[in-house]
């Protein structure tokens, strides 16, 4: 990473701040209106603790629910890319289910698997976060020019072959796109069971502690925590596309 | 002695919603082996149709299709194709992308001998030293010639080439051409040229058909003599004009631009 590249986005990072900071003294805003930025030092050192716990119970299960998204979205993507069928079939149910606002599904799921918080919350997460992957995938198999199909299949070439050699590796730039698009809704998704269905886990159960207890400056250091551990993920995709699919970069 | 490439009374038709379309109607070709044929003919005749009818990727709804005297039942790999889209995979090296056929046709090659004979093709069309290259790099001209060296590295009987200088300039495409004159000196397969080029096919062929419009059937066969134009310069001497002018006759025929000889006499 070259001085520049570090340099121009923490500086960003910093004129940020202090706009923030400079809006909120301007007008004056006590910090049950807005925390400013020199609230959330004093809000992290209080409680840094809780933001380690919660904090990781957070990112375990929103990485889980992305994992099967991934396998999931991919599974269905493949479905519908391969098969004409499957896609005139399944995309008008998908985008119907995608069209639900999953706030309005927490608190079915929090009904239907009463108790078993862990598992609601990767439930909302995936649920929020596979509808990408799924027509990434299926856009990019499905795009697939014949002429690649027609090099192997005219040598004699398996299904499973020309998958594996042509259409997986050409479909690896639209499914990291996808999932860029899915870290950040996993994310989305894990908090809003953890805010809507408290059960003391996680950064929405944090968040919800205080407001209950009129912690404003704890709510805004929950949201800077949020956005830290989504840049996290994020940057960690953006590190497997350039393994996996460096080659798209021209 | 079975002729290399056989067709025989082929009529095929595609299912589309508005009912059947037909395609070819009494497509008859024959090709010796190490012969070179150029097809021709206005667009949408169905010229693809017969690129994927020699390379078994279909089936026609009727009549033969014959390598060396045996029924195409399916794809096999004693053909290779390249296209006017050069479809390199981005991913790979032009090397690797050269050498993705050995991967798939079985074969008692190294990978020592692999890689020495995408290496020696390499040379041949003149890409020595861009082995290490992504496609991307390469120039459109250059990716033709990768597309050429994949489509012969498993040394196939039948070369099948629709269309691969079409997007290319003037320039680039007689370079190209006599490219395709070195590497028919030393390598030896049978060649299907799909063309819409009228020099291209006689400079290239030794037997030019001109399929009529659709449906297709073969309408007329021009023998190139081996003394045809070899050279750039000569497609421009008398022979080589008088051949270009029956070709282009025949094809406002297929067009049906002119009347066709029958109607004439």
């Amino acid at each position: 990473m070259s001085l520049r590249s570090a340099f121009v986005p923490a500086s960003a990072l910093i004129v940020f701040l202090l706009l923030w900071e400079g809006l909120v003294r301007a007008n004056g805003w006590p910090n049950y209106k807005m925390a400013s930025p020199s609230d959330l030092g004093p809000a992290f050192t209080k409680h840094w603790d809780l933001f380690l716990v919660m904090s990781w119970q957070t990112l375990w299960r929103t990485v889980v629910g992305l994992l099967l998204a991934i396998v999931v979205g991919t599974g269905l993507g493949m479905l519908m890319g391969f098969s004409r069928l499957m896609r005139d079939a399944l995309y008008p149910l998908l985008v119907g289910f995608n069209a639900i606002p999953k706030a309005t599904v927490v608190p079915i799921v929090a009904l239907m698997f009463v108790g078993q918080h862990d598992f609601n919350t990767i439930l909302i997460a995936f649920m929020i976060s596979f509808f990408p992957i799924a027509v990434s995938v299926s856009i990019g198999l499905s795009t697939l020019e014949p002429e690649y199909r027609d090099i192997l299949r005219s040598l004699g070439a398996s299904q499973a072959t020309i998958f594996w050699k042509i259409a997986l590796p050409k479909t690896l730039p639209e499914f990291f796109g996808a999932l860029k698009v899915a870290v950040t809704l996993a994310f989305i998704g894990t908090n809003l069971m953890e805010i809507v269905s408290p059960h003391g886990r996680g950064l929405g159960a944090l968040f919800d502690s205080g407001k209950t207890n009129s912690d404003y400056p704890l709510m805004f250091a929950v949201l800077v925590m949020l956005a830290f551990l989504g840049i996290v993920l994020f940057y960690v995709v953006v590190f497997l596309e350039r393994i996996f699919a460096g080659w798209a970069d021209r | 002695m079975y002729p290399m490439i056989k067709i025989e009374g082929v009529r095929h038709a595609y299912q589309t919603p508005t009912g059947p379309l037909p395609v070819l109607d009494g497509l008859e070709m024959s090709l010796d082996e190490g012969g070179f044929v150029a097809v021709v003919g206005p667009s949408g005749c169905g010229k693809s149709t017969l690129t994927r009818l020699v390379s078994g990727l279909m089936k026609p709804d009727e009549g033969r299709v014959m390598l060396h005297g045996e029924i195409v039942a399916g794809p096999r790999s004693t053909v290779g194709m390249a296209f006017q889209n050069p479809v390199l995979l981005e991913w790979r090296s032009i090397l690797q992308n050269v050498m993705l056929p050995l991967e798939i046709v079985s074969n008692s090659l190294s990978k020592t001998e692999r890689v020495e004979r995408a290496r020696y093709l390499l040379s041949l069309v003149g890409l020595e030293g861009f082995e290490d290259k992504r496609p991307s790099e390469l120039s459109g001209g250059m990716r033709q010639r990768a597309s050429l060296c994949r489509a012969l590295v498993h040394k196939p009987e039948v070369l099948i080439l629709d269309e691969p200088f079409g997007a290319l300039d003037a320039f680039t495409r007689e370079d190209l051409w006599q490219t395709m004159h070195k590497v028919k000196e030393q390598e030896s397969f049978t060649g299907v040229l799909i063309t819409h080029d009228l020099r291209e096919a006689i400079f290239l062929a030794n037997q030019v058909i001109v399929l009529s419009g659709r449906p297709a059937r073969t309408q007329y066969v021009l023998d190139v003599p081996d003394t045809g134009p070899r050279d750039l310069e000569h497609l421009y001497t008398p022979e080589a004009a008088e051949m270009l002018a029956i070709l282009r006759h025949q094809i406002e025929i297929a067009q049906g631009r002119a009347p066709s000889d029958q109607e004439v006499a």
